[in-house]
């Protein structure tokens, strides 16, 4: 299988399982990030695959040759992958020109490919005027970028990402997510990136696997992770959602107040039991009135709570029939004190079964 | 934990019988085999030499077989166990005298506004270049009971025919031994004064205390550790010193340890006795660094380590001068005196004549230079030890620092443990083992600088680790992975990024190890052949032979290698480097 396989990989530190059973295919030229809290095993995973931490369990494999398994595995710099580190790892030793030279070096390239390549990376970083500086006189997001040309210099077969942009301040860190997304656009290296910000993951990956406890809970792209979450850990882990309780009928599932068909939901479903469903806050919305019906689920009830958080209003809305509590968000314009009765119109599209 | 892992991965493996493996030669990692290789090396530099002394000293030397002769021999006749308790006495007295010395100095210079701060630290740090034996011989010349210069002086100011200091006796050898090595206690108990910040003791004022109360209830126990660490650490410097003993403690008629066991090294080499007799060195050294952790331990006192705030400098107000005073007194006895002595002795016919214009001579450098048979040999030959010494044991210390560290091994700690464990054994119990394991067929490597090589290293390798490890650890290992992951190999990584990053440390660390190695004695006593002399022998040969100016010269020209050796090393790491560590 071409691309980055994880097979089933697990690696167990004393009594505890880091990574478990841990499935992933990630094709050529993909950028795939690893999503999840502190502790969850995302870096473990990454340095397994880096080849710093050999696996307990299961085997890595690029373009169809075995990497690592419980037996041995290949030393991580006979792999031909490159890395940026939490800590950039900048060498303090060398300029900038020689951090980035570094491995083209190692590769025994002609001194004349080595300049010209070295150049032209740092014309892409646009570090190219502080190519003669120490890494002591740049600043974080100078250091970060010279880390980032370093690591594609070598066009490597695998890039990996251990959450780069976490010592950076809030506004350089937006403005490195996107510098990654360029780079990525403009080499297409396949790429693995290790993060546990949301906002980070989303702007950057083609898709993300959201990763809790040493396992996989999901992985899919962005859009899908946020619309269609499956699980109730992703489902709160990105962005905020609100969870409801009902039962499955023969067609319909009922909620305390209220009930939704099948067939509205727009996903394959069969009857019996209890289930849970997400909504969005942005799945819904508050109006003074009663609206066409149509599909829409309309409840009436009252707003409970609300804060402007600027671009949204957050609102509590409680159902008169059931006493169901949502949060909905609200464009700045809609406002509504709190006490006031209102109407929430639900998309029942947006409806999604999850599982706990 | 290996147990645990290994019963999953085979549980795996009846699951899925198609295993994924790796082939070998893509698991390889050269470096793995250097790291035993190193493994191996401290075999030969650590356990050989210890294990054969310790199972010669069982050893009947005609037999081959096992007794306990030896050490019925060794420990038989009074006059050897007098010796011991000498030493003992010997050692705590000189433990008095240093603190006296060290503390107040070490507190003048780091929380006072003593005038010459300056002035007392560079001749502290001058007593640390000075070889203890060099001392020694200044001291005879100035305190000999007959012609000693202040003797002299004494005699022809008061006409009395009694010298009034006698440098031969109990309280000589206390004096010199205690100068020789007082900068260690310098040393350690002002980088503590350094790590207590002013808050910790405005603590103490705000609730109350006033200064006196202050001083002795903060400021003396946070330093206290320092203190105790460093009187240990004097008392087994002292009783292992053989230099000033060879030169004072025989005319004093004040047997000690190291002075036996030359005489069972001399004709007939009873080396068995001798290794049975070092015992007692070996075990108090062992007992006391270990009752030092203890001590520390228990107190929990590791907390004085924290960073240190803003230190305030006490205000002496016109004690400032006396204080002054007072360290001025203890670098002149230190440095100042016996080494003015020892410059004009190098340039003068006769020593015991004074300093006149007649008595002026290049003579003795051009004969310790030209005409002597041995001693520009031997210049040379301490000289390259000194460099060899130093060069490799800092690499080997930044190798076994390094697979500690970063835990490359299964065992490493063991490999930590036995870089450090030279640390307790004596120089002349190391020369011992090292006679014992090499200098006898089958390795005979007896009159070979070879010999002299690695008992040095092994002599050295705590400071080297010591300096090494500390330098390992504030590397980030990200550092290196980064060059990993690039495609370079752990040696890759060391030689480009670790060595470079820890260029000043690993230098200030050859620095210690050079400037004592180049002077050793104790180790180098037993060891040396007829071809392979150092300076430090030859010296010691030139006071048997009373050729006292001769071995000024001598010791005058070791002394202006090692300053400008270490000139250089200051002027590119700074002042401080030796105040740095601990």
């Amino acid at each position: 299988m071409d691309g980055l396989v994880l097979r089933k990989l697990g690696r167990r530190f004393g009594a505890v399982d880091a990574v478990l059973d841990f499935d992933l295919h990630i094709k050529p030229g993909e950028f795939v990030s690893l999503l999840g809290p502190s502790g969850c095993g995302k870096t473990t995973t990454l340095r397994m695959i880096a080849g710093f931490i050999d696996p307990t369990s299961g085997s890595i494999e690029l373009d169809g040759k075995v990497l690592s398994a419980p037996s041995g595995s290949v030393p991580p710099e006979k792999r031909g992958m490159s890395m940026i580190f939490q800590s950039y790892a900048i060498w303090p030793n060398m300029t900038v020109s020689e951090n980035v030279a570094f491995g083209l070096n190692l590769r025994k390239l002609p001194a004349e490919e080595v300049r010209a390549r070295v150049g032209a990376v740092l014309e892409t970083v646009r570090m190219s005027h502080l190519a003669d500086r120490y890494p002591a006189e740049l600043s974080g997001g100078q250091q970060q970028r010279v880390a980032l040309a370093r690591a594609v210099v070598i066009r490597p077969a695998v890039l990996l990402l251990d959450e780069p942009l976490s010592n950076l301040d809030a506004n350089l860190r937006e403005e490195m997510r996107f510098e990654i997304k360029r780079m990525h656009d403009e080499f297409r290296i396949t790429s693995v990136y290790v993060t546990h910000d949301q906002g980070e993951a989303m702007v950057t990956s083609d898709r993300i696997a959201v990763m809790n406890n040493g396992r996989l809970e999901q992985i899919d792209t962005p859009y899908a992770l946020y619309s269609r979450p499956k699980t109730r850990f992703v489902a709160s882990f990105i962005g905020r959602t609100n969870f409801l309780s009902g039962i499955r009928g023969n067609s319909m599932i009922d909620f305390a107040g209220f009930s939704v068909p099948f067939a509205a939901i727009g996903e394959e479903m069969t009857g019996g039991g209890p289930i849970t469903v997400s909504i969005r806050p942005q799945a819904m919305k508050l109006s003074a009135t009663e609206m066409a019906k149509d599909k829409t689920i309309n409840l009436p009830g009252s707003v409970k709570q609300s804060s402007f958080l600027g671009e949204t209003w957050d609102y509590v809305f409680q159902s008169r029939e059931g006493g169901l509590q949502f949060r909905v968000a609200a464009p700045p314009a809609d406002v509504f004190p709190v006490g006031t009765p209102a109407w929430l119109q639900i998309d029942p599209a947006q409806i999604v079964p999850i599982t706990d | 934990m290996t147990s645990v892992s290994d019963t999953d991965a085979m549980s795996w493996t009846k699951d899925e019988p198609a295993k994924a493996r790796v082939p070998w030669h893509q698991r390889l990692q050269p470096a793995n085999l250097l790291w035993l290789f190193l493994a191996g090396i401290l075999v030969v530099l650590i356990i050989a030499p210890m294990w054969t002394l310790v199972i010669s000293s069982f050893t009947d030397a005609k037999t081959g077989g096992w007794t306990l002769h030896n050490y019925a021999e060794a420990y038989g006749k009074e006059r050897h166990i007098t010796a011991l308790t000498n030493t003992l006495k010997m050692g705590a007295a000189v433990v008095v005298l240093k603190l006296l010395f060290g503390v107040p100095l070490a507190w003048a210079c780091s929380r006072t506004d003593m005038p010459g701060r300056n002035f007392v630290r560079y001749s502290v740090f001058g007593a640390f270049i000075m070889p203890p034996y060099l001392a020694g011989v200044g001291w005879i010349l100035l305190a000999g009971p007959n012609t000693g210069w202040i003797n002299k002086i004494w005699h022809a100011l008061t006409g009395s025919t009694e010298p009034l200091v006698n440098i031969f006796s109990f309280g000589g050898l206390v004096l010199v031994t205690a100068i020789g090595g007082f900068f260690l206690v310098f040393v350690l108990v002002s980088s503590a004064f350094e790590m207590i910040s002013s808050e910790m003791e405005d603590a103490a004022n705000i609730l109350g205390a006033g200064p006196f109360k202050t001083a002795m209830k903060v400021t003396f126990p946070l330093v206290m550790p320092a203190i105790i660490g460093s009187a240990l650490l004097s008392f087994l410097g002292a009783i292992a010193l053989y230099g000033v003993p060879a030169l004072i403690s025989i005319p004093a008629r004040y047997p000690v340890v190291v002075i036996q066991l030359t005489e069972f090294f001399s004709f007939p080499l009873r080396l068995e006795v001798a290794a049975a007799y070092s015992m007692p060195l070996l075990l108090i050294t062992a007992a006391l660094l270990g009752l030092q952790k203890l001590i520390l331990r228990r107190k929990g006192y590791v907390s004085v380590s924290g960073k240190g705030g803003e230190r305030r400098i006490v205000k002496l107000g016109k004690w400032r001068w006396v204080l002054f005073t007072y360290c001025l007194m203890v670098v002149s006895l230190a440095v100042v005196m016996p080494f003015l002595v020892l410059l004009l002795a190098a340039f003068s016919q006769s020593w015991t004549t004074g300093f006149s214009f007649d008595n002026f001579t290049f003579g003795n450098f051009h004969y310790v230079l030209f005409e002597h048979s041995s001693s520009r040999r031997a210049l040379l030959g301490s000289i390259g030890l000194g460099i060899a010494a130093a060069t490799v044991a800092i690499v080997l210390a930044l190798f076994i620092a390094y697979i500690v560290q970063r835990r490359l091994l299964p065992f490493s700690g063991v490999l930590a443990f036995l870089a450090v464990s030279p640390y307790v054994v004596p120089g002349i119990v190391l020369a011992i083992g090292f006679y014992a394991a090499y200098a006898l067929p089958p390795v005979a490597l007896y009159g070979t600088y070879m010999i002299m090589a690695l008992a040095f290293i092994t002599r050295f390798l705590p400071i080297a680790f010591t300096t090494s490890s500390a330098g390992v650890r504030s590397i980030h290992p990200e550092m290196e992975e980064a060059v990993r992951i690039l495609g370079g190999g752990r040696t890759t990584a060391l030689r480009h990024v670790v060595g470079p990053l820890l260029k000043r440390t690993l230098a200030g660390g050859w620095l210690l190890i050079f400037v004592p190695a180049a002077q050793e004695l104790s180790t180098a006593i037993f060891l040396v052949g007829p071809t392979t002399r150092v300076v430090s022998v030859v010296l010691l040969d030139l006071s048997e032979e009373g050729e006292l100016e001769k071995l000024a010269a001598l010791g005058s020209l070791l002394l202006i290698i090692i300053v400008a050796v270490v000139a250089v090393g200051m002027k590119y790491l700074g002042r401080d480097f030796m105040l740095r560590r601990s």
